[in-house]
């Protein structure tokens, strides 16, 4: 009945390096992940857990109820095997392996390392060929964004300290979703529900929601079609992606809805919808409104109140309504009705007003989003250019806008597409979202130096907060973690004492923040935690 | 398409555009600036921050696949 829910989100971030063209694009991934851990054994924090739990992964349970075999599946699909980087690779790629203090420790001889767990709780890591932050889990719209903004930071550390290290060429990361050339990387979220949910009604109530929502969460991007050849400019990165309307898989045959079935949590209670639809958002007001609107939807699904409408071809108005800037673009409805993008949000707007109010719900961040929901698409529906201060498809569009009356350039100038990249540059100097933020023309919701914060701490309301903290205090013997377990060697014991942590609202500092206070070493703690008896809950 | 996409965004003026942006709440980032000066300023800044050789650069941006 609320925007509040356990929530994270996971940034794929584009990755080129202009001084190494031929640069394997693995092996630059891998260079950002060393390149953070070398940052922390330096001093901002403890190095721990850089082996991932793999046990509970399973990228092939679809949510429909079956299982797809491992031979059937694309090889990008079986998520739950580690990567392999070997030394020859990183030779092969002109990435010197300097002996001593650089980049790579002297600790990680074995191979690079391809994975970390952090303080905050965010698992940084090579997923295929990017660098992917994937944030702690937090319990509401505004902790997504900041912690969203905090791995942006994590990964510009990393290439800040690649840029100094000698024998690396220097390289540039981007907060986008493809490059142009028929390839789209991924920006998820993931939201917790309960299991008894049935996934068809998830289905129905998401997909006309989903088709719409780019006009408050779209990235914009110049072209259009996989290449981007066909000119012009349209309000989402991803839309042009996406050919199914359900599906399993996230790398092939793009689905609106995903249906891979990992909940990361106690199965029985719980799924996880892992949404892969989303472009990568540096406005704070449209990584809130990605966030905090869905969650009220899934709220509306749950409570059965959610606008029962029905796309006639909804891959293909996902993508007309992209196209058109304007906002007049209409898409056909089962009853033979025609809407717009805006008439859709407007209808979920009024059902989650109607929703809220039945359910007496009046907290402050709801009604936020709420309030700026409606706000937004009312200015929308007056002129879209007006939410430039707001939205990411509008900023970028109006700075395009300006380029084009002052220099007189058509759709296909090279330098309207560097502009689109260059928005999403992560580096404040070159990042055309920064230069705008600097000079106030972008609305902030955090201090800078919260999403600063959020780089080190985890958010106390969840089990990440456990996890961060175990990261923290005890780096010598937490070998592993997961979303759901952290793993400890202690010296005596023979075998590993995993602990799972399989309530997401667990683990908080409310619950542990004591035995973390009060325990001097690893041995007290665990100790304390699993109390004489069996694994007694504290954490799980 | 050229030419509807042309038609999709209303043409005003520069000036006009970027003097209707709402004044940023109060709440703001200590990193916001005041406002003083005119389009044109943004666009010299800009100008001066991107890369050089935008036909190369963008054509250098190739990724591998992604989720």
């Amino acid at each position: 009945m609320s925007v509040n829910r356990v929530m994270g989100t996971e940034t794929e971030y584009g990755i080129h390096a202009p001084g190494d063209p031929l640069a394997n694009s693995t092996v630059l991934s891998s260079q950002i992940i060393n390149a953070y851990a070398a940052t922390v054994r330096a001093g901002l924090g403890n190095l721990a857990g850089t082996r991932w739990d793999y046990t509970d992964e399973e990228p092939l349970h679809d949510a429909r109820g079956w299982e797809v075999s491992r031979a059937e599946a694309d090889p990008s699909q079986l998520t739950d095997m580690p990567p392999v980087l070997d030394a020859e690779q990183i030779a092969l790629a002109g990435g010197r392996r300097p002996s001593g203090n650089d980049l790579y420790a002297e600790e990680s001889s074995g191979g690079v390392l391809m994975n970390m767990v952090l303080s905050n709780g965010a698992r940084l890591y090579v997923d295929h060929a990017h660098p992917e932050y994937s944030s702690p889990e937090v319990t509401n719209p505004l902790d997504a964004v900041r912690w969203d903004k905090a791995g942006d930071l994590v990964v510009l550390t990393a290439l800040r300290r690649i840029a100094q290290t000698p024998g690396f060429a220097p390289v540039n990361l981007y907060k986008n979703n493809t490059d142009n050339k028929s390839v789209s990387y991924g920006a998820h979220e993931n939201y917790l529900m309960p299991r008894s949910v049935p996934f068809g009604h998830i289905v129905t109530g998401l997909i006309p929601f989903f088709v719409s929502r780019q006009i408050i969460c779209g990235a914009g991007r110049v072209g259009r079609g996989l290449t981007g050849r066909q000119g012009g400019y349209q309000i989402s990165q991803r839309a042009d992606f996406f050919e199914a309307e359900v599906g399993l898989e996230t790398t092939i045959r793009r689905p609106i809805i995903n249906t891979r079935d990992e909940p990361h949590a106690v199965a029985e209670k719980y799924r996880r919808l892992h949404v892969i639809i989303g472009d990568a958002n540096l406005s704070e007001v449209s990584i809130y409104l990605r966030l905090g609107t869905t969650a009220l939807v899934l709220s509306m699904i749950e409570h059965g109140d959610v606008p029962q409408i029905q796309l006639h071809e909804p891959v293909q108005a996902l993508q007309a309504i992209s196209h058109d800037p304007t906002l007049q673009q209409k898409v056909a409805l089962k009853d033979g009705s025609m809407v717009t993008g805006l008439d859709l949000q407007e209808m979920y707007l009024e059902a989650a007003a109607a929703h809220c109010r039945r359910l007496g719900t009046d907290e402050g961040m709801t009604a936020d989003v709420l309030e700026r929901w409606g706000r937004l698409l009312q200015v929308l529906r007056r002129d879209p250019l007006q939410a430039a201060a707001q939205l990411d498809w509008v900023a970028k569009l109006k700075l395009l806008e300006a380029y084009r009356e002052r220099d007189g350039l058509d759709w296909s100038a090279a330098r309207l597409g560097l502009i689109d990249l260059q928005y999403a540059d992560l580096r404040p100097e070159k990042g055309l979202y920064y230069r705008l933020a600097a000079r106030g023309k972008m609305e902030r919701l955090l201090e800078d130096a919260a999403i600063r914060d959020a780089v080190r701490e985890p958010p106390a309301d969840t089990r990440a907060f456990f996890r961060g903290k175990c990261i923290d205090r005890f780096p010598e013997q937490v070998v592993g973690a997961s979303w759901d377990s952290v793993i400890f060697d202690l010296p005596n014991n023979r075998r590993l004492q995993r602990i799972p942590t399989r309530e997401p609202l667990r683990g908080t500092r409310e619950l542990t923040g004591r035995l973390f206070e009060e325990s001097a070493s690893a041995e007290e703690f665990i100790s304390a935690l699993l109390g004489p008896g069996p694994v007694n809950g504290v954490a799980t | 398409m050229a030419t509807k996409d042309r038609k999709n965004v209303e043409s005003r003026s520069v000036e006009e555009e970027y003097d209707d942006v709402p004044a940023p709440e109060p709440a703001a980032a200590p990193t916001a600036t005041v406002e003083t000066e005119g389009t044109d300023d943004l666009l010299d800044e800009i100008d001066g921050v991107l890369e050089q050789n935008a036909e190369e650069f963008v054509r250098g941006f190739v990724q591998k696949g992604g989720q």
